[in-house]
């Protein structure tokens, strides 16, 4: 047993093993709270709409998330004839890859994330906003219409809500004078959340970012470049089997990723009342994606041009002021010259 | 209001500029920019198989074609196959959202080419039948139409089956009358086939009261909702005169300020005993048409419960119940009628030479009139917008095919 132990300790010393080690559990885990998400979702609108959602499978269902699993496991792997084959292929794992890796950075635990960078920040949402390259070409591969205009849908709206994204974000980086993620936690400390503390920029800076982050994992009310009502599926229309399957994944773990990120940059991370840890950080995020899976079940959808008018209009010009006033508070309250 | 040919129009009507439907797509600036676009019949929003052909700048539609016939059954030919004892299950399929009109169209004219008054008794509960088959229809209306604002996977889907919900609560009334939930056979030349059973009425006015009070939850979820009111609000707006001339009725007519309503204008069945309010709205939007059929639904429910209180008594049909198919034999001659169906005037047109069979039969239809118009409204609007345009208009595919 000591000797295990003695492993551990010898391999908790050395970073990059740590690293890894650190990252393979992180990425297990949510991926597995993203399958569980789906579950939720699908009893807690269940709920919502007088039916019992899935019942069969396991206690409350909770099994179908791996029926559904090895269902589109099982499925053919369809490609179109008229499609871009080696293009087509390539998109799904991208996706994946893409909202996985911003997992590097986000720390779950007060001893850090896989890689506690010194622009944690600006990472996790730089690699985020490559999402648009993969949905693009995921429409335009498919060499159909409807994920064509999906697609064209998705890159308007992505380019545009990065900016309120970034820069409701930047508030809290101005407010903890840091891009780390656990400085941003630590500047936190003493129930100083930037969502309540200083009053005013930080709650209104949270809003835009859950906003725009609706907008950019394309849940409703802004999922507009998937819209299967008008659009038939949008970006990936001709997508079947596992190849959906990762793009299904893609949007939850997506979604948690976002939601643990804003319990990060405003409320406080890991603290909370008893002894912090993960659980509290855990707790955050997931009652910011039940939130998200909730609005999702509740609104219709914006038209695409309102949606722009919305960003550009409001909410771009609100995260600017947001960051001026972060920035005075931090001269004039904050104490540094 | 003024009144133009009988009908009564809002005083100042703005005619709004037409697109030209018949656009050629070479003539179309910048022609580069443009895309066809097959939209159905197999799509999520396209209310059946109706096929849209819509010519795209970028998302803009600049001219839209609809193809219909996608659900031809050549009901039309079947009646003139049947004789008068068989045909009413056949129009039962028209229009699959409110069957009931469609039966009481055929039966009525079938009914003024025999000259037979149906008995005080059938003439109410036959009223009493198509306002419950109206609000069910709107229901199911309401559902679809929020489905295609808030897609198959959002808040669209509550409010769809929240619809289907109350939509549910007449069919168990109508199911304890008939037998059936879709197709119901209800109606007979001459009246009603079936009696009501004891206690009908009480369970009938139950429902109605759950279903008055869940009105005001669709319309919290929908008036008070930004986003839907955006989505609606100046959209797809129709102009009197073209609704005039393009023959649509209900709400989409009244939605464009043009009071016209045959319950009231050309009573028929019971109507004539109750007096039947007719919501109006100018505006003409999507919005203007969600209000008129929200009002509707109320105003359907106040007329049954007005008829519920004073059913007569006596027999319910004033022909003796047939032995055999041909135990109606229609006389020569020909007859229109039309009725108010949930989406307008739906008329039947009946030519007789006196044998077993009638000659000619014809359909007038309310949702093909409603599909008339898409060339026009869809023009300017992007697809979102389209989809939400179709989905106001309220077409039913199996009455626009026959």
């Amino acid at each position: 047993m000591s000797r295990i132990l003695d492993l551990l300790g010898t391999i908790w010393e050395i970073g990059w093993l740590r690293g890894l080690v650190v990252g393979f559990v992180t990425l297990g885990t949510v991926m597995l709270i993203a399958a569980f998400t789906i579950w939720f979702e699908r009893k807690w609108t269940g709920r919502m709409q007088n039916r019992p959602g899935p019942t069969e499978r396991g206690y409350a269902g909770w099994l179908q998330i791996f029926a559904d699993f090895f269902k589109l496991l099982q499925k053919e792997d369809l490609t179109p004839t008229a499609a871009d084959r080696r293009l087509f292929g390539i998109v799904p794992p991208i996706v994946v890859f893409i909202v996985l890796s911003s997992l590097a950075v986000v720390p779950y635990v007060p001893q850090g994330p896989a890689a506690d960078a010194s622009v944690g920040v600006l990472f996790a949402l730089a690699i985020s906003s490559l999402m648009v390259f993969p949905v693009w070409t995921a429409g335009w591969s498919s060499n159909n219409k409807w994920a064509l205009l999906g697609a064209m849908r998705a890159v308007a709206q992505s380019i545009s809500y990065e900016i309120p994204l970034v820069l409701s974000a930047l508030v809290p980086v101005v407010l903890a004078g840091s891009f780390r993620l656990t400085e941003i936690v630590e500047a936190q400390a003493g129930w100083r959340w930037f969502a309540f503390w200083p009053p005013g920029p930080g709650l209104v800076a949270f809003v835009l970012f859950y906003l725009a982050t609706l907008a950019e994992a394309n849940r409703i009310p802004f999922d507009i470049p998937e819209a299967e009502s008008e659009l038939v599926a949008g970006a990936t229309t001709e997508y079947g089997g596992m190849k959906f399957g990762m793009f299904y994944l893609g949007e939850y773990v997506h979604t948690f990723v976002a939601s643990s990120l804003a319990s990060l940059l405003f409320f406080g991370g890991w603290e909370g009342p008893g002894p912090d840890g993960l659980h509290w950080m855990l707790a955050k995020a997931l009652i910011l994606t039940g939130s998200v899976v909730h609005v999702r079940w509740t609104l219709v959808r914006y038209r695409s041009d309102q949606l722009l008018r919305l960003c550009w209009y409001y909410f771009v010009p609100a995260a600017l002021v947001l960051v001026f006033a972060a920035g005075l508070w931090r001269i004039f309250v904050g104490g540094v010259a | 209001m003024v009144e133009v040919a009988g009908l009564r129009l809002p005083a100042a009507i703005t005619r709004r500029p037409r697109p030209n439907p018949y656009l050629r797509v070479e003539d179309y600036e910048p022609e580069a920019d443009a895309m066809a676009l097959n939209m159905g019949p197999q799509h999520p929003s396209t209310h059946g198989v109706l096929r849209l052909k819509l010519y795209l700048d970028g998302e803009i539609c600049f001219k839209a074609v609809p193809y219909v016939g996608y659900l031809h059954r050549g009901v039309e030919k079947l009646l003139e196959s049947r004789t008068a004892v068989q045909s009413v299950p056949y129009v039962d399929k028209n229009d699959y959202v409110s069957p009931l009109t469609g039966e009481l169209a055929l039966v009525m004219a079938y009914e003024a080419l025999l000259d037979v008054e149906p008995p005080p008794r059938a003439q109410v509960l036959r009223t009493i039948l198509m306002e419950l088959q109206r609000i069910a229809s709107h229901h199911l209306w309401l559902g679809t139409f929020c489905l295609d604002m808030g897609g198959a996977l959002g808040g669209g889907s509550s409010i769809f089956l929240y619809n289907f919900r109350e939509r549910e609560l007449i069919l168990d009334v109508l199911e304890e009358l008939t037998g059936q939930r879709m197709h119901y056979n209800a109606l007979a030349v001459g009246g009603n086939r079936h009696d009501v059973p004891p206690g009908w009425d009480v369970r009938v006015r139950a429902v109605l009261d759950r279903i008055e009070a869940r009105l005001v939850e669709y319309e919290a979820m929908t008036l008070e909702n930004h986003v839907f009111l955006s989505r609606t609000v100046g959209v797809g707006v129709l102009d009197p005169l073209l609704a005039l001339e393009a023959g649509v009725g209900g709400a989409n007519l009244r939605g464009s300020g043009v009071d016209h309503d045959l319950r009231r204008d050309a009573p028929y069945a019971a109507y004539g005993q109750v007096d039947v309010r007719i919501p109006v709205e100018t505006a003409g939007d999507c919005y203007a048409r969600y209000l008129v059929r929200m009002a509707e639904m109320r105003e359907a429910i106040r007329i049954v419960r007005l008829l519920l209180d004073g059913i007569p008594e006596g027999p319910i049909g004033a022909l003796k119940p047939p032995r055999n198919v041909n135990a109606i034999k229609l006389p020569p001659g020909e007859v229109y009628v039309g009725i108010e169906s949930p989406r307008g005037e739906l008329g039947t047109y009946v030519i007789s030479d006196g044998s077993p069979t009638p000659v000619r039969v014809k359909i007038r239809p309310p949702s093909l009139h409603a599909v008339s118009l898409l060339p026009y409204l869809c023009v300017g609007a992007t697809v979102s917008d389209i989809v939400i345009i179709l989905g106001s208009l309220d077409p039913i595919l199996g009455e626009v095919d026959r």
